[in-house]
């Protein structure tokens, strides 16, 4: 008798549906999740791999040494170098090309320069009006390594403890 | 013989009258279903844990008009096959007795601050029918729905417009009795009767004696709006969009502020019938100079905001369960409630019930 009561309460108090209601109702006092993107911004990792860039040694020298092991490792060919032998007698490139258009953003390039040279940023925010401004010469990516210097280094510092 | 200017005057005043309170309302509707769309955006937003629209303008207040203006300028596709003028007319025909229903509505008495020494009614028709009117009117819509579904020669359209046909017809049915006990215990068809006769504080709602009729009228309200739970003519998973799948641009807006408009129609319905209308919820607030017509849109928007509730809550029905719930449970339902209240109404010594059973406990304290 008692649970006939009880369900004929639930029926014709439509006591689910309030039970549902209070749920949402709960909710819509939450705090948002939403992060509002120009304005506010989700942590990036050390490790995150945006645009690239070219480093240089703190004297100034270009870290590259044209050994085009990343020209080799990238899955998506979208490096391409051209080297000459320097007045001092260093190799050094003549042309560092990065595609962005066929990058993957894998990171490869990254693990395979033996000199640190070149490196992925935390930079994503690079979006061009046409697809000739995505095709990255060796003076645009030193730019970058020299403007984001800073950030670059440290991240390489955090990132040597998983080597 | 001279001609008495003073006819034409009268006549033009009269008419300047008119034609001010038509636009009024009209604007008026039209503004609130705009920002009904962008508390709905906002409200759903907010219960699933996000923002909702906030970009165009402060809080995203300018949603509505940006929303308004991509629509005006988007082309509005005719299909080729379809019956060109009734595709056009259709949701003319959705939209105009979703507007002219209001003209019924008393949304408030006003002496017009001391103008006229009794209060007057602010409708533009005060019409001793209003109920019968408002839902015949509100009937009529039905046509620009089905017509839409018809005229658009597409095989979704058709059966959104049959669904949506089917299920305002049956809905109608226990709305309506649900309606006629409140006017078996207002003895009165017109509606600021019915609001008068509620006066006095929230015991006097109609809410208390009647609350199940509450429950149904509101329920059927939603499913006459097609709202969610109910809204299957517009089943995205099944038909598409219903009958408006063929609908772009201009036209696509005209049924959206049908539909809209249609809701508003719904809440400020259930307000005059059941929650006193413009009467405060306490007598002493009715002494506040707060105008009665602010308490009456306060009522009808927390039944929009319920609405809203409703459909960030609600999963769809399924077209049995709805059919099911109109015609088994609603209607038998209503229909009994008619008897009981019909019996305590005629029975002597049992009409206290009706009279306020909570007014009397609160005296008798």
């Amino acid at each position: 008798m008692q649970k006939w009561i009880k369900t004929q309460l639930n029926t014709w108090l439509l006591l689910e549906l309030v039970k549902g209601l209070a749920l949402t109702g709960k909710y819509l006092f939450k705090p948002k999740i939403t992060i509002e993107y120009p304005e506010e911004r989700t942590p990036l990792s050390p490790r995150f791999r945006g645009l690239h860039a070219l480093r240089r040694y703190d004297d100034g020298e270009e870290r590259c040494i044209a050994c085009k092991l990343c020209e080799v490792v990238c899955p998506a060919l979208a490096i391409q170098i051209d080297s000459e032998e320097r007045d001092d007698g260093s190799r050094r490139t003549t042309r560092y090309d990065i595609d962005l258009t066929l990058c993957i953003f894998c990171g490869l390039c990254e693990e395979a320069c033996p000199v640190d040279a070149i490196v992925e940023t935390q930079i994503f925010e690079y979006a061009t009006e046409n697809r000739a401004d995505l095709y990255y010469t060796k003076d645009k990516l030193l730019a970058i390594g020299d403007k984001y210097d800073k950030q670059i280094s440290a991240n390489i510092a955090h990132k040597s403890q998983y080597n | 013989m001279t001609f008495n200017w003073t006819i034409i005057l009268d006549l033009l005043i009269t008419l300047g009258t008119w034609i001010g309170c038509i636009l009024a309302i009209a604007v008026g509707v039209a503004l609130t279903v705009a920002y009904t769309t962008y508390m709905e955006r906002r409200i759903i937003g907010w219960i699933q844990v996000r923002q909702g629209c906030n970009r165009v303008g402060p809080f995203g207040l300018l949603q509505p008009i940006a929303d308004a203006i991509k629509l005006l300028f988007t082309e509005t596709i005719i299909p080729t096959k379809s019956s060109k003028f009734l595709f056009v007319a259709a949701p003319v025909m959705a939209m105009v007795p979703a507007f002219i229903a209001f003209a019924a509505i008393p949304f408030g008495e006003t002496t017009l601050f001391g103008y006229w020494d009794e209060p007057h009614v602010m409708a533009i028709a005060n019409i001793n029918v209003g109920v019968l009117y408002i839902m015949a009117i509100s009937s009529l819509s039905v046509y620009g729905i089905l017509l839409a579904g018809w005229a658009s020669n597409s095989k979704y359209a058709f059966m959104g417009a049959i669904r949506s046909t089917c299920q305002m017809v049956s809905y109608e049915i226990s709305m309506g009795f649900a309606i006629v006990t409140v006017l078996m215990l207002a003895g009165s068809m017109n509606l600021t009767d019915i609001v008068h006769a509620q006066q006095g504080g929230f015991w006097n709602w109609y809410l208390i004696p009647l609350f199940p009729m509450f429950l149904v009228f509101f329920i059927s309200g939603a499913a006459e709006c097609g709202r969610c739970p109910f809204d299957l003519p517009e089943g995205e998973s099944e038909i598409v969009a219903g009958f408006f799948v063929e609908y772009s641009g201009f036209w696509f807006a005209t049924f959206s502020l049908a539909e809209y408009a249609a809701m508003i129609l719904i809440s400020l319905m259930t307000c005059i019938l059941f929650l006193g209308g413009w009467y405060a919820p306490f007598p002493f607030l009715d002494a506040l100079p707060v105008p009665g017509t602010v308490w009456l849109l306060l009522k009808a928007a927390f039944l929009i905001f319920v609405f809203i509730w409703f459909r960030a809550t609600f999963p769809r029905y399924r077209y049995d369960q709805l059919m099911r719930l109109g015609w088994k449970v609603f209607l038998p339902w209503t229909l009994a409630w008619l008897a009981i209240i019909g019996l305590l109404i005629y029975t002597p010594g049992l009409e206290w019930v009706l009279e306020n059973p909570i007014a009397d406990w609160i005296a008798w304290r």
